[in-house]
């Protein structure tokens, strides 16, 4: 009986902490959603109460409907952020196999190096890569940012998903080499799959960072064609006016595209908990 | 015709040296059992049978043909692991299947091979099922099964049973046997346990450090230990090794009895008292203590025994065995 109350007890006071947690983390959201539907009066006047029928407006979503070329925008955004995840996965993963699975001279000293690049952030380099751009001709192309943002995520990826891969059962591998399966196939059937829920947690970790970069849009493809969402919503900040009706709009927009990635992949996460390969 | 030979083999991982000079024949249809405490290099050997490891030096034939440098699936091996290593994304058939549809064989040897293995193994029903819908002896049988599938000229077996519990152990050590008569294929098989060695092998290879200690029948081995690791390696309970001195006799530096060579005996030279009984119904065993010297004596029958009390033990000294100083055995 006692057990059952203190149980409940705890319960409570666990949930009533997430749900705190839940509350701190989504209302600066929740300020901008509602904001978003507001004339710019309204949201100066109470920033904090909902739109009714005396305050309720479009005008910031018919703003950045009119002004600048949205679409593209995201469509830029979606291309660079998906473009870049398949390249860090892809060949952090196989990176992480190399090193997890073979032994060569210097195996280690590689894996620290590319550790490295976690310590180090890529934007010290941002002149060296502007200069490299421009001398290959990708300065305002989307294979600037995606090679940017793959060299960017790859040495978080290499780490974590080596770490995974060790845990992927020798016996399995050799299974498949004694079957005669190739090395590709090895890795790309039997390893991948079950480091799923890592490929997901490093995607999750790579991909908020990416669709919200600001840094090297502006750097390297400020042009109208290849602008991301990021980029693209600074028109409306201007120096002495701000536009924050349509910022807001734009800012609320943008959440959509990265929200069903983030779905997508955490499904992933929790689908790949599961095998019986090994005892 | 021998089925595999090693000629000299060696292997390291950078400086250490894991095999030293390793020299075998097995036979056609012959069970070979590697035994030794972890790390003493049996799993490597196994390994680098498989070709899952070069070979630092020596040569490697199978079937008579040299396959130093040949890939593990053109071997002419297949491979129980420890862990059985199914496929997690194919069915029972699938993971069966898989090495032969890599060979590209017509799907009719497929079913027919799949339908004999299943047939032994007792598999039928599960054809259809995912590893993750499988017991650990379940897979453990299909694990199995992937290997017959395949008709090697050659079976390795990783320690196949140590993940098994105590009951299906015994049960799929016995399936394994059967096995081997039904097939006649030549084994190889990797364990530390010293009774599955014991009961399976028709010869056993006793390793330590990387070396072979010796090689020989199970009973050959048991009567007739070429050193003290490997009188005490077979056997359980161990044999005691006494002090040649313990027993009166100087002329001896360790002197080595069985516990089942141990009697009581009014007359008996080792006087000791009793530290522990365990009786198993059938048989009682005792350990006793001649001052610090713990003695191991094997009785048949039930004896009620008490801590402490006075034992008086004795043995033929043609069921001893006798070393020297080096652990080797002195005729």
């Amino acid at each position: 009986m006692y057990k059952a109350r203190s149980n409940l007890l705890n319960t409570a006071a666990m949930h009533g902490a997430l749900i705190l947690y839940m509350i701190i983390a989504l209302f600066p959201v929740f300020v901008i959603l509602i904001n978003s539907f507001k004339t710019r009066r309204a949201i100066f006047s109470e920033p904090l109460a909902l739109p009714n029928a005396e305050t309720f407006s479009w005008i910031g979503y018919e703003t950045v409907a009119q002004q600048g070329d949205f679409f593209l925008y995201f469509q830029n955004s979606m291309i660079v952020t998906v473009g870049s995840l398949f390249f860090i996965l892809l060949f952090g993963a196989m990176a992480a196999y190399a090193l997890s699975e073979y032994r060569f001279r210097g195996n280690l000293l590689l894996g620290l190096y590319m550790a490295l690049g976690i310590m180090i952030p890529i934007r010290i380099g941002t002149v060296a890569i502007l200069e490299m751009m421009v001398a290959t001709g990708l300065v305002n192309s989307l294979w600037a940012l995606i090679l940017v943002y793959t060299a960017q995520g790859l040495p978080l990826a290499v780490f974590i998903l080596s770490e995974f891969m060790h845990q992927v059962s020798k016996d399995l591998k050799d299974a498949g080499r004694i079957d005669g399966l190739s090395e590709y196939t090895i890795f790309f059937r039997l390893v991948l799959p079950l480091v799923r829920p890592a490929l997901a947690t490093v995607a999750v970790f790579n991909m908020i960072p990416i669709w919200n970069d600001l840094w090297f849009p502006l750097i390297l493809t400020p042009s109208e064609e290849v602008k991301t969402l990021t980029l693209g919503s600074q028109v409306f900040i201007g120096q002495y006016v701000t536009n924050w009706n349509a910022v807001l709009a734009a800012l609320s927009m943008a959440i959509l595209p990265v929200l069903i990635l983030y779905i997508i992949f955490s499904r992933q996460l929790i689908r790949g908990i599961t095998s019986g390969a090994v005892k | 015709m021998t089925a595999m030979t090693l000629e000299a083999i060696n292997k390291s991982f950078g400086k250490v040296q894991v095999l030293h000079d390793i020299s075998l024949e097995v036979d056609e249809g012959e069970f070979v059992v590697f035994v030794g405490p972890s790390g003493c290099g049996k799993s490597t050997l196994l390994r680098v049978i498989a070709g899952l490891e070069d070979a630092s030096s020596g040569d490697i034939h199978i079937a008579g043909e040299k396959v130093n440098l040949t890939p593990p699936s053109k071997r002419g091996i297949a491979m129980v692991f420890q862990s059985y290593a199914l496929y997690p994304h194919l069915n029972v058939r699938g993971n069966m299947t898989l090495a032969l549809k890599q060979e590209k064989q017509p799907k009719a040897v497929l079913d027919e091979r799949v339908a004999k293995a299943c047939q032994m193994l007792d598999l039928e029903d599960y054809l259809d099922r995912y590893p993750s819908e499988l017991s650990g002896g379940q897979r453990q049988r299909v694990a199995i099964g992937r290997a017959i599938v395949r008709q090697p000229k050659l079976f390795l077996f990783d320690e196949p049973l140590s993940n098994l519990d105590a009951a299906l152990r015994v049960n799929t050590r016995i399936e394994i046997a059967n096995l081997h008569k039904a097939l006649d294929t030549s084994m190889i098989y990797v364990t530390h346990d010293q009774t599955e060695a014991m009961t399976l092998a028709d010869k056993i290879v006793v390793m330590k450090d990387g070396r072979v200690e010796q090689i020989g029948s199970p009973m050959e081995l048991y009567n007739n230990p070429a050193n003290k690791f490997v009188a005490g390696f077979l056997g359980s309970p161990a044999m005691n090794f006494l002090p040649g001195a313990l027993v009166g006799d100087a002329n001896h530096h360790t002197v080595g009895v069985r516990p089942e060579n141990l009697f009581l005996s009014d007359t008996g030279v080792i006087e000791a008292t009793v530290h522990l009984v365990e009786e198993l119904g059938g048989d009682t065993n005792v350990v006793a203590m001649a001052g610090d010297q713990p003695v191991t004596v094997r009785l048949f029958g039930q004896h009620p025994f008490e801590q402490g009390q006075p034992l008086q033990l004795g043995f033929n000294a043609e069921q001893a065995f006798y070393f020297d100083g080096d652990g080797q055995r002195v005729t």
